[in-house]
């Protein structure tokens, strides 16, 4: 995702003279190029993610458009008030990218996982959330931002994922939901990293028969609600897949809506529990660990779609604690990562 | 405070230090940085710190703000008998308690998680404000990077420590230098360190950050001036003990191959326990384990396990 990111946003500097670009201190084999070729509106601020936030919305108050950039928790929690009063408040066209979404940074440890990020951005007035699932959603988000007025927080993995879409998608737009998989069992909303995931799983039910829709939600905010209902007035079950807390992430949005709709179906809502990781470990350890693997979300949706009662087992998630929506929590204590060796 | 002449001991500490960590970083970033401090770390570890790595509530606080540096922190914490040195092999592993920065009640010996930079310092004035007010001899140190310093956290902290007249309050700054995308003179602008926190009330010296004696020297010397915290700018190079690594920004995020681990390896060895000097008293004697009495006092075997159970 970084490169794509970085080649749409050398685009839009190439023909957007008054965008600037700050970083606190990250981009190292990122930005190396970019930073001398555009060198008047480049800016290590340095390791100071408040000011960074400060100084862009003064740029932006003085009619320039900013991107900053910064590992996903630094660029949310520590300067978050600044996001809020500096940015939201007045509307200004800043755009705020996080690296390493939900457990990217996995063996860093706690402090570098970014597992409620969409919630406290998404929770601002104003704020624009962008997840992209993979390098093509990546390149529309940064080019499509350039389109949003105020200002946008854009949530990217690390480098390296494998691409989803087999290609540009012409009716991509912020705001719009991205058509993947077409089934008439089950639909599968995931939004940013866990969209490979979701096809991964509706791989695994096809081959048991089972048909799932896969709808990706680049936009968290605001929220494709056309879409969403119709999702709603096709199937009785719908499962939502995000790299993040339930509480105040993707799924918690959709059950929103679904509830106020008076929908009736059954809504699964695949989150990380609401527990910070303790040990070591890759994403991938970390997010099988917490029952979001392919397997297991294939596994819990084949249950509800065969009209199975949800029982506890290892490897299901432990999504409902938090985010009330209805869904019932597996044991996820018996399956945190990590544990006594 | 009375420290024991064990050059030769901390040296061989940090030796040890400097071998685990270039080891653990065939996985995972931040060598550079666990080098630069591995110095600092070592000296602290063999005898500056009171009855480190136990739970006596007397013992002398550590917080790594800097946590990037977790790898020195736990290779020192494994060589003076805190942890399993078994444990190291495991760094970053799938499981393994010992995750990139230092985490918070998993790891025996360390009291509090860090690894987003900015926070240390206020965490260690807390921890000195609670020890004066518990009238407990406790003192608290905090190794902060000098790029780290560009967070105003840093500075609101030193502030109040100031106002608090925290004098059992000890920062030192490994100033290596180097920072996550730039040198750091490049990014403050070059504002030296120690008239900074003079200027907040603090009583600052500066020292060479490798040279043990001088490190030792002056941390005999703690507090610098009654009622003020004090700063010791320890000036470090970033990967030091690998010339490949030295001074480099690069080994702020590469990982060591298995092809250089052993050229690594040995050039720490032949670099970081130099010939014995008359100077020396402990010199040729035989190594001394480190820390054994207060090991005992906390209940725990030099090498024993490092959850103790109490993990669920």
């Amino acid at each position: 995702m970084r490169a794509a990111f970085l080649d749409a946003l050398t685009e839009r500097m190439e023909r957007e003279p008054d965008l600037f670009v700050l970083t606190a201190d990250t981009g190292f084999h990122v930005f190396d190029d970019f930073r001398v070729r555009f060198a008047p509106r480049f800016l290590n601020v340095g390791i100071a993610e408040a000011t960074m936030i400060g100084v862009a919305a003064g740029l932006a108050l003085e009619g320039r458009k900013v991107v900053t950039y910064g590992i996903a928790p630094f660029v949310t929690f520590r300067c978050h008030e600044q996001v809020r009063d500096c940015l939201c408040h007045p509307r200004l066209p800043v755009t705020i990218v996080g690296v390493g979404a939900g457990l990217a940074y996995g063996p860093a440890g706690m402090t570098h996982h970014a597992i409620e990020d969409v919630a406290v951005m998404a929770a601002l007035p104003g704020m624009t959330v962008v997840c992209p699932g993979d390098p093509v959603e990546t390149r529309h988000a940064v080019l499509g931002l350039a389109g949003v007025r105020g200002p946008a927080y854009l949530r990217l993995g690390r480098s390296g994922e494998t691409p989803v879409h087999a290609g540009p998608l012409p009716s991509f737009a912020i705001g719009r939901a991205v058509d993947v998989a077409d089934g008439g069992d089950v639909a599968i909303l995931a939004t940013g990293t866990m969209l490979a995931t979701a096809v991964d799983a509706a791989r695994l039910l096809a081959a048991r028969g089972i048909e799932a829709e896969v709808v990706g939600f680049p936009t968290v905010k605001p929220l494709d609600l056309d879409r969403l209902d119709r999702v709603a007035a096709r199937h009785r079950a719908v499962a939502t897949l995000e790299e993040h807390v339930a509480s105040g992430g993707f799924g918690a949005a959709v059950a929103v809506r679904l509830a106020g709709a008076g929908w009736g179906g059954t809504l699964r809502v695949f989150a990380i529990p609401d527990e910070y990781a303790t040990h070591a470990g890759s994403r991938e350890h970390l997010l099988a660990g917490y029952g979001l693997s392919a397997e297991a979300v294939a596994a819990s949706l084949r249950d509800i779609v065969r009209g199975r009662p949800l029982r506890a087992r290892p490897g299901r998630p432990g999504a409902g604690r938090a985010g009330g929506s209805g869904a019932v929590r597996g044991r996820a204590g018996a399956t945190r990562p990590g544990g006594p060796r | 405070m009375s420290l024991r002449p064990e050059t030769r001991t901390s040296r061989d500490l940090a030796a040890r230090v400097r071998a685990d960590v270039v080891r653990m970083h065939r996985r995972g970033s931040n060598v550079g940085s666990a080098m630069s401090a591995a110095d600092v770390l070592a000296v602290l570890y063999a005898g500056a710190l009171r009855l480190p790595g136990t739970t006596d509530p007397s013992r002398d606080r550590l917080v790594l703000s800097k946590g990037h540096a977790a790898a020195a922190l736990y290779a020192a914490l494994a060589r003076t008998g805190v942890i399993d040195p078994a444990l190291l092999d495991d760094f970053l592993a799938d499981g393994s308690p010992l995750t990139g920065h230092p985490p918070h009640g998993t790891v025996p010996g360390i009291d509090v998680a860090t690894g987003s930079l900015g926070q240390g310092l206020a965490i260690a004035a807390g921890m000195a404000w609670a020890a004066r007010t518990d009238g407990r001899g406790a003192r608290a140190f905090v190794v902060l990077g000098d790029g780290e310093c560009q967070e105003g956290s840093v500075w609101e902290a030193a502030a109040l420590a100031s106002r608090l007249r925290l004098d059992n309050l000890v920062a030192i700054v490994d100033a290596n230098g180097l920072q996550g995308y730039d040198r750091v003179a490049d990014v403050d602008g070059g504002l030296a360190l120690a008239p900074r926190f003079e200027a907040f009330g603090w009583a600052a010296r500066e020292t060479d950050g490798h040279d043990h004696d001088a490190l030792r020297a002056v941390l005999e010397q703690v507090p610098f001036a009654p009622g003020r915290p004090s700063a010791i700018i320890a000036r470090t190079v970033k990967g030091r003990g690998v010339r490949d690594m030295e001074d480099r920004l690069g080994w702020h995020y590469f990982n060591v191959s298995e092809a250089d681990l052993p050229r690594f390896i040995a050039e720490i060895d032949g670099w970081v326990t130099p010939p014995a000097r008359p100077s020396d008293p402990s010199s040729g004697g035989p190594r001394r384990r480190q820390r054994r009495g207060p090991r005992a006092r906390a209940g725990r075997g030099p090498t024993g396990p490092l959850c103790g159970g109490g993990e669920p």
